[in-house]
């Protein structure tokens, strides 16, 4: 067994030592009953390093990759393109195979870049102070509910009809779990500002997104207004980091907390994960935050360092009073954010935000030359709405028989599977001029 | 004004109808260095009740009411300058029976004061611990 | 002679052994490192864009008022940058990291290699099902393995790390008690005094009341305090219980407690982070378990990253497995196909936890370190994990105080009685630094005082765990004579003790310019 050093010789001298017979001798409390004398059943044995790569590459191969012909999926995961050092970066053994920073003379490493790391993600979100980061958007976004009840002492939550449907499950889900009232506003493309509608005396927080799940971006201002009116708080989701670079963040329509994924950046697409969340706030609301945060501090020699700080709000303190039961997050994903940040810049993220809309615009109006083609979304990032005067799934699926993956159904995310017709699509730097001529061509045959 | 001592480690030193609470010396050298100190601006709280959190690098604990009654003044010198206090916790540390109280109340009944140790009691109490 | 006699000396010519203090902040090959907001600048730049036509605009005004202001790198200065952090940190590929409860193990490269196939790594979780049936088949196979290993029916897989695993059993639990109708009565959640903070966080999150268990002089449930605590009837939830428990040891009276819960009503959480004591030896299926979950990042070697991803996939007894939330991957005779809606197959499931199907990067690395193991192996990492911890506990058992008497399951315990007055836990553990090792670890599980929680992993030698042991041992007898050198630890270390006091009173949790004032004064 080439991952474990012990020789038989070793064995029997460390049993020796220890005074017992057999390794039997450690399982001795164990119910009899329970124990396996034998190997478990219905499962190989042991295999070498060809024979394993082999079978996963054989199961590999059966999947279409995003990068092998046109591509236009998104709806919160996002064709990029990562630097090759951004991976070279996070296969670092230092990196890749170290624990949490909990000892901080020996993990200056992983704080230092997340310090950084939450640097940046403050600085694009506009927000104060930025986390260490979540497992993903959707659950940053249910910890930003649960959050803004602890922050108000209120439990009622309103979400617009534009936040991504998996989000809005994951919020309901453990909102609901505590005793929290979740109001979801219907399916919208434009309807953030519905919201506004929608605070009362009782309202914890209202959730909108921006551009939404059907690309809409919308300003989203009165919402904060109106919520602060009522000493709610409005919480910001993003599912599109790039579009931070050019769409107005959550910090310039104050918004109380941010929430995002941050995946397209530095991040594959890893068919859904591992992700990485973004959570930013307000100065005033840093102690009710969630997960962990790294913070600056002076070493014993005066020099400047960093540790894992305000962790008495976190479960392994605060127990049944922490403020989220969060542990192990997404640290390598965000060190790949960060790299990738790192090499781009805040120009460089405008530059690349310019493309990716530059894209879009191109893919919308192809596709609006196609007869019978409407786009619904009003105004957009790298992602739009459309509808044909077919039912969108065939519609993906005779895309698919001709190589284009076409983007992704709403009736796919949404409850009930209304929106039959409309299918959302998705552009990048990735995208060329062919894929949209591609795609157009396609489109054309179908409908 | 007399001083009275919980099981828990707060004291309350009564003037009247309004007492002044706070966390002892002892409870302070258990804690270590105290970072952040989160006492209520108003509000009602029963006897034995979570009204205030003091959080060290190694733990956060409730502080319990030691007798029943409302909120009038919680001490802005302990609380963090983000939340309109002058952010000095550490006089938590620093002076723990006097400028590092937390919050006064109106005593609500003062009959919950018997139930209490004194000073002597309290030392005594802490010894055996 | 012609005698040369330019040239270097060869052998060293002084003694001095006084620190150097350097210009750059330096210390050889510790390279001194900024922040890269004080070493970038706005028009550096690490990537190579092609020109926007900069023409087309449907953002409707909505549009970015003021600009990040972040600086960039070029990639030589960004890959340099990341080099000379990375020489600050302690990692498995470096050495013994004997952290209990957290199962750091070799992380084998392969599981890198396969994860990163474009087939797995760049794929889409909303592609149309007929594109990813590999990954669908991953899935489901790696389901297989982890219902096989654990003899329990079903497991969710979508749970994000260990802490969501958790919540997803204790939302299954819940749900179980909705579809009972007694939700609202059964409310308490027993949770032991030496569990892990995420329990009772998460009996929390979930609503519940946690109701704190004893644990009794060997280390294991207090039966007499769990029999009284059951003896109320009608509000009782659930257990949460972690098994072999954060002692270290196999909770002897296991299937009681499992009997006792379930003649109560309620269900059998096992917190599996420490499943790799018995992986192929045990089945929590057999246990009695309703609900356990499984950190891939920990059994499973996926890798740690400094922190996360973790991957926490949540098996389910038959009595919960109807609630598993969505999504989940059946197979019939078109292929394979993921439930999403919480309608039709989906119809009692508790809810969706989370967007998309969970860590299939994670689910990769899992899988090829199974295939690699086989039942075989996989019995044998967890002999070797148990082996290798009792060892640990035999030669310090002379030196150091074990916690309980006994054998140990896959982590060794000992508190902090043989330490002289003024020496405490932390020091110990710093100075395994100076020695070349992360500490163990420290005031961890809560039950045993300024307790050191020892998990050497079946990835270690024998040679690797003397060289530990030998250290330890020499700490271990200073620590008891009071040695106030110990306080000073570490001393070799990247940065000596930070100041945590500071950090929290005055919290920076960001990097800010300096303020015009100290630019002018430089």
């Amino acid at each position: 067994m080439r991952y474990l050093p012990l020789t038989p010789e070793d064995r029997t001298a460390m049993l020796s030592r220890i005074g017992a017979q057999s390794v039997d001798d450690f399982y001795q409390d164990v119910p009899a009953a329970a124990r396996l004398d034998g190997q478990i059943i219905g499962l190989p044995d042991h295999q070498g390093e060809l024979a394993v790569e082999r079978h996963l590459s054989e199961l590999a191969t059966q999947n279409r990759t995003a990068g092998n012909g046109p591509f236009f999926v998104g709806c919160g995961a996002y064709k990029h393109h990562v630097p090759a050092s951004v991976d070279m970066i996070i296969q670092r053994s230092e990196f890749l195979t170290t624990y949490t920073p909990y000892q901080p003379e020996i993990a200056q490493g992983t704080l230092q870049t997340l310090f950084e790391f939450q640097t940046q993600v403050a600085a694009m979100t506009a927000m104060d102070v930025a986390n260490a980061s979540m497992y993903d958007g959707s659950t940053a976004c249910a910890e930003a509910a649960v959050m803004a009840c602890r922050a108000t002492r209120r439990k009622k939550v309103v979400l617009s009809g534009g936040v991504h449907p998996h989000y809005a499950a994951a919020t309901k889900l453990l909102c609901e779990a505590q005793g929290i009232e979740v109001v979801q506003l219907p399916p919208a493309i434009d309807g953030e500002l519905e919201l506004v509608n929608h605070v009362d005396d009782d309202l914890a927080c209202v959730i909108g997104q921006s551009p939404n799940v059907f690309g809409t971006v919308t300003d989203m201002s009165a919402v904060a207004e109106a919520a602060h009116a009522k000493k709610a708080l409005f919480v910001s989701v993003f599912t599109e980091a790039v579009s931070l670079g050019l769409v107005t963040p959550p910090g310039e329509m104050g918004a109380d907390i941010a929430v995002g994924e941050g995946q397209s950046i530095g991040n594959s697409l890893n068919f859904g994960g591992p992700y990485v969340g973004l959570f930013a706030c307000t100065q005033k609301l840093v102690r009710q935050m969630p997960g962990r945060l790294c913070g600056q501090t002076v070493d014993a020699d005066g020099a400047r360092g960093f540790v894992l700080t305000l962790s008495t709000r976190e479960q392994h303190i605060r127990r049944d009073k922490a403020t989220s039961n969060i542990c192990t997050n997404s640290g390598l994903c965000a060190l790949a954010f960060t790299a990738h940040m790192t090499l781009l810049g805040g120009k460089g993220l405008e530059e690349l935000a310019v493309l990716n809309h530059e894209m879009a615009c191109d893919l919308a109006d192809s596709l609006a030359e196609v007869p019978g083609v409407e786009i619904l979304t009003p105004r957009y990032f790298n992602e739009f709405a459309f509808r044909t005067q077919v039912d969108a799934e065939a519609v993906l699926a005779m895309l698919g028989e001709r190589g284009v993956l076409g983007g992704v159904r709403a009736s796919r995310l949404l409850p009930c599977g209304s929106m039959g017709d409309v299918i959302i699509a998705a552009a990048t730097e990735c995208t060329t001029q062919d894929d949209i001529a591609a795609y157009a061509q396609a489109l054309k045959e179908i409908v | 004004m007399t001083t009275y001592y919980t099981e828990d480690h707060e004291w309350i030193m009564v003037d009247g109808e309004t007492g002044t609470v706070g966390i002892t010396a002892y409870a302070t050298e258990q804690l270590g260095d105290v970072v952040y100190v989160e006492a209520p601006e108003d509000g009602s709280f029963g006897k034995g009740d979570d009204m205030a959190v003091v959080e060290s690098t190694k733990a956060a604990s409730d502080v319990y009411a030691p007798v029943s009654g409302e909120i009038v003044d919680r001490n802005l010198l302990l609380i963090a300058e983000d939340e309109g206090g002058q952010g000095k916790p550490e006089t938590v540390n620093q002076d723990p029976h006097g400028q590092g109280w937390f919050c006064k109340i109106k005593l609500s009944d003062k009959s919950e004061l018997d139930g209490l140790m004194d000073a002597d009691a309290y030392k005594t109490f802490c010894e055996g611990l | 002679m012609g005698m040369q006699t330019v040239g270097r000396p060869s052998s060293p010519t002084s003694s001095a052994s006084e620190a150097v203090t350097t210009v750059s902040g330096s210390r050889g090959l510790l390279q001194h490192e900024d922040l890269i907001f004080e070493i970038g600048a706005p028009d550096k730049t690490g990537v190579d864009l092609p020109v926007a036509r900069g023409t087309k605009d449907r953002l409707g005004g909505v549009t970015r008022k003021v600009a990040t202001g972040l600086p960039g790198l070029s990639e030589p200065e960004a890959v340099r940058h990341y080099m000379r952090l990375s020489q600050r940190n302690y990692a498995i590929d470096l050495g013994l990291f004997p952290l209990g409860s957290c199962t750091m193990k070799h992380n084998p490269r392969l599981n890198e290699k396969v994860a990163r196939l474009p087939g797995f790594a760049d794929i889409h979780p909303l592609q149309p099902q007929n594109t990813v049936q590999g990954a669908l088949k991953l899935i489901d196979e790696l389901a297989t393995w982890l219902k096989t290993l654990t003899g329990m029916p079903a497991v969710a897989m979508s749970p994000k790390a260990g802490a969501h695993g958790e919540l997803c059993g204790m939302l299954a639990i819940r749900q179980a008690l909705i579809a009972r109708g007694e939700a609202d009565v059964r409310t308490r959640v027993l949770v032991p005094a030496s569990a892990h903070g995420t329990n009772p966080a998460t009996a929390i999150q979930c609503g519940f009341v946690v109701d704190e268990i004893k644990a009794d002089a060997r280390g294991r449930v207090d039966m007499d305090d769990l029999r009284e605590k059951l003896s109320e009837t009608g509000d009782i939830a659930g257990i949460m219980l972690t098994n072999p428990n954060t002692c270290g040891l196999f909770e002897t009276d296991i299937k009681t407690i499992a009997d006792l819960i379930h003649e109560a009503g309620g269900y059998f959480y096992c917190d599996g982070a420490n499943f790799n004591a018995i992986v192929g030896r045990v089945r929590p299926g057999d246990l009695g378990v309703d609900a356990m979950h499984i950190n891939l990042h920990k059994t499973f070697s996926t890798p740690h990253g400094g922190g996360g991803p973790g991957s926490g996939p949540t098996v389910l007894s038959q009595a919960l497995a109807p609630f598993a939330p969505v999504p989940f991957v059946i197979e019939d005779e078109d292929g394979f196909h993921l439930v999403e809606d919480i309608e039709g197959q989906g119809a009692k499931a508790f809810g969706r936890m989370v967007a998309f199907h969970g860590q299939m990067g994670m689910f990769v690395r899992a899988l090829a370190y199974m295939l690699s193991h086989g039942a075989d192996g996989l019995k044998q990492v967890a002999e070797d994990a148990v082996l290798n911890a009792n060892y640990v506990q035999a030669r310090m058992k002379d030196v150091m105080s074990p916690a309980f008497d006994g054998y140990c399951m896959h982590e060794a315990l000992f508190s902090d009685a043989f330490t002289a007055d003024g020496i405490e836990t932390i020091d110990i553990a710093k100075a395994l630094i100076d020695e070349g090792y992360h500490p163990m670890t420290m005031y961890f599980p809560l039950v045993v005082h300024g307790a050191m929680l020892i998990e050497p992993t079946e990835t270690e030698s024998k040679q690797e765990l003397d060289r530990f042991c030998d250290a330890l041992s020499n700490i271990a007898v200073k620590a008891a004579a009071g040695d106030e050198a110990l306080k000073g630890a570490p001393y070799t270390a990247p940065k000596r003790r930070l100041d945590e006091t500071l950090a929290a009173r005055k919290p920076v949790l960001k990097w800010s310019p300096p303020p015009p004032e100290a630019i002018a004064a430089e």
